[in-house]
């Protein structure tokens, strides 16, 4: 007799079929997010904020009731819905661009506001759905589609480290980096996740997890070395890590 | 500040009497930005909704303004922003998407000086932004617009009624003028039915699949499909919602056509001019959109001319132009900015015609 | 016997589960999906899965739809 040890989670929608290219790890965040509101039982209580970009087709994944931002807004609408009903759990699904760069305003006044509300950001160095133009995220000497010669300081300056940068606001509970590259970190990005929520489910302040995450399909490599770039590209700009977490420190 | 009295006349300014009617009618959120000149609904909202206990949130910006109405909307209570030119300007967006998504909004758009950073005079130079919207797609705003501190209050209450019934973004239309004026004024309970929104509203999917509340439409079709939808919603309105105020137009060789606070020395006017045998009308659109086109039209069969007076460069006219559809000339009587025309200017200017 | 199972239909062909099973039982089929992709399937004739469920962790496409561990 065997066991279960893995199935789908029961808050994705019936028979979901994933719209992200191949490879894409915007489909394993999705369904950490799945498992994690699956192991609070807030599927009911939930309500997602999805941003413009690949993330925007997260409302087609989630089972729960969503909401659809305007680009760069969805920590604004997210605001909305959490005062208007400050006894749901409300989460935002965003990109770098959405979160970092179009929408940094909202996103850092709903942290210093001390919002209860729980955002995820992936972090993938480039505008996916428009097809791999330079973000805010971008690393020196990447090349894009609008920095063909990779990202030079003089035209472009640097790229944000978000999580950081979201740690250093006063009603942050709770910030971290985490990345998808490897199994073990896809369990450490599921436990950051989940923290992420229950601060705000304690009513303690602003969650926000920066998820690093590829681009296959914009980066031009394959799904593998995608993740290779991560941990040797990425990772020593973007350091995983919890900056901020005011239930330890 | 002003007392929230109901039933007992007071005097007050028109932005403290859309902020009181506003919390009479229920809504539950305030969001805003500061902007002169409507800075005091803001002010007066900020102390009002945390006694009540309701939401408060200083935004950082219009864009987050209008979005956090969007958010608060989207769960089926009433909430609002209000605003001005400019800053209006910035929350064109989020209008586009809340007509999309078919959102209860309520902005409070009282207008000033422009273009760009203007003045803060009175100005109805936001007429175009009101009713023809600067957000992209095709897509109306319900905007109704007050002559008088009294009609602020009025029409504060029907904004929320009709944002809720239609489902559909409404705009409160008010001025400068009009926001700092003070005048005697009654509130009164809200007298509209509330509306159900348990059918679409987020508000967690307790025993149900999750909602999407959504303009993103991947598919051609679909989107003819909604905007076929969206338009029919508009067809309704305009059924059911026209409303305008006219007077001695059954006999008028000339009617005079104005709107909000400019209206009212047109009104006289029209008195001082009948007065001097001049046969002459005025009448006075409450709803610009619905625009009253259909009962133009009609007084365009008996009327030899019609005249209209605006605080702005010449916006409105078009409209009755259209109605008219040249059955006679319309002219236009106005000013770029500030204080309306007085009743004897613009009796004299008819008189010159 | 501890098992995996996969929905062929929502294999996008990255191969990402290859590479993570640690006893090398997942490789890419001869078969094809409705998206014309070579998919991948789980052959484990002298049962050596762990159930340790590293490769549905790491599929973006949620293709292994279970992980199954014998008791």
């Amino acid at each position: 007799m065997a066991t279960q040890v893995f199935k789908i989670p029961e808050s994705l929608r019936d028979n979901v079929k994933y719209s992200f290219c191949p490879g894409c790890d915007h489909g394993v965040a999705v369904r950490l997010v799945a498992e994690v509101i699956d192991e609070l039982g807030i599927r009911e209580n939930s309500i997602l904020v999805a941003s413009i970009g690949c993330s925007v087709t997260t409302y087609d994944f989630l089972n729960v009731d969503s909401l659809e931002a305007p680009h760069g807004r969805a920590l604004a609408e997210a605001t909305g819905v959490k005062r208007a009903q400050p006894d749901k759990v409300v989460f935002t699904y965003q990109g770098d661009g959405d979160f970092a760069s179009i929408g940094l305003a909202e996103s850092m006044h709903s942290a210093l506001r001390g919002e209860k509300l729980t955002a995820i950001c992936i972090n993938n160095t480039t505008y996916g759905m428009t097809g791999g133009q330079l973000g805010p995220t971008t690393l020196l000497g990447q090349v894009t589609t609008t920095s063909p010669t990779g990202r030079n300081l003089e035209y472009y300056g640097y790229p944000i480290k978000i999580a950081e940068h979201i740690a250093l606001c006063d009603g942050t509970a709770f910030s971290a980096r985490v990345s998808l590259d490897s199994v073990a970190n896809i369990r450490k990005a599921k436990q950051a996740i989940k923290k992420a929520f229950e601060v705000q489910i304690h009513g303690l302040g602003f969650g926000f997890v920066e998820i690093l995450s590829t681009c296959p399909t914009n980066w031009k490599m394959t799904p593998d070395k995608a993740h290779t770039r991560v941990r040797e590209e990425m990772m020593p700009i973007f350091k995983p890590g919890i900056y901020k977490d005011i239930t330890i420190n | 500040m002003p007392e929230c009295l109901t039933n007992k006349k007071v005097l007050t300014k028109g932005n403290y009497a859309i902020a009181n009617a506003a919390v009479l009618a229920g809504c539950q959120c305030y969001f805003g930005y500061p902007i002169t000149p409507q800075s005091e609904i803001g002010e007066f909202m900020s102390g009002k909704m945390q006694e009540l206990k309701r939401a408060y949130v200083s935004a950082e910006s219009e864009l987050a303004a209008i979005n956090m109405v969007i958010g608060a909307t989207s769960t089926g209570v009433k909430a609002m922003t209000s605003s001005s030119s400019c800053a209006v300007a910035l929350m064109q967006e989020g209008l586009s998407y809340a007509t999309a998504d078919e959102l209860p909004v309520v902005l409070v758009s009282v207008m000033r000086g422009g273009p760009g950073l203007g003045n803060i005079y009175p100005s109805q130079g936001d007429y175009f932004q009101a009713t023809k919207g600067g957000g992209n797609g095709d897509y109306k705003l319900i905007v109704l617009a007050p002559s008088t501190v009294q009609e602020c209050v009025d029409l504060t209450y029907k904004a929320f009624y009709l944002a809720h019934k239609y489902k559909n973004p409404t705009v409160l239309l008010a001025d400068g003028l009009l926001g700092q004026m003070m005048e005697p004024v009654e509130f009164y309970d809200y007298p509209y039915p509330e509306i159900d929104n348990s059918k679409w509203a987020l508000t967690g999917a307790k025993g149900r699949d999750g909602r999407i509340i959504r303009s993103y439409a991947p598919l051609a079709d679909n989107q003819c499909v909604f905007l076929e939808k969206l338009f029919q919603k508009y067809k309704t309105i305009e059924e059911n919602e026209t409303e305008w105020e006219e007077i001695n137009t059954e006999d008028a060789d000339i009617v005079l056509v104005s709107f909000g606070s400019t209206s009212r020395n047109v009104k006289t006017a029209m008195k001082l001019l009948r007065e001097k045998g001049l046969k002459v009308g005025f009448f006075r659109p409450i709803t610009l959109f619905p625009f009253p086109t259909k009962r133009l039209a009609e007084l365009s069969k008996t009327a030899k001319k019609f005249v209209t007076v605006e605080v702005n460069m010449g916006q409105m006219v078009n409209d009755v132009r259209l109605a008219v559809n040249g059955a006679c000339p319309v002219e236009l009587i106005n000013k770029g900015v500030g204080a309306p025309p007085s009743a004897q200017e613009i009796v004299s200017r008819i008189e010159a015609l | 016997m501890s098992y995996i199972t996969i929905n062929g239909d929502k294999c996008k062909a990255c191969y990402l589960c290859i590479n993570e099973c640690p006893k090398k039982l997942i490789k890419i089929s001869d078969k094809t999906n409705n998206l014309g992709n070579h998919i991948v399937e789980f052959e484990d004739p002298e049962h050596q899965c762990l159930a340790c469920a590293m490769c549905a962790t790491r599929c973006p496409d949620l293709a292994i739809t279970g992980v199954y561990k014998d008791k």
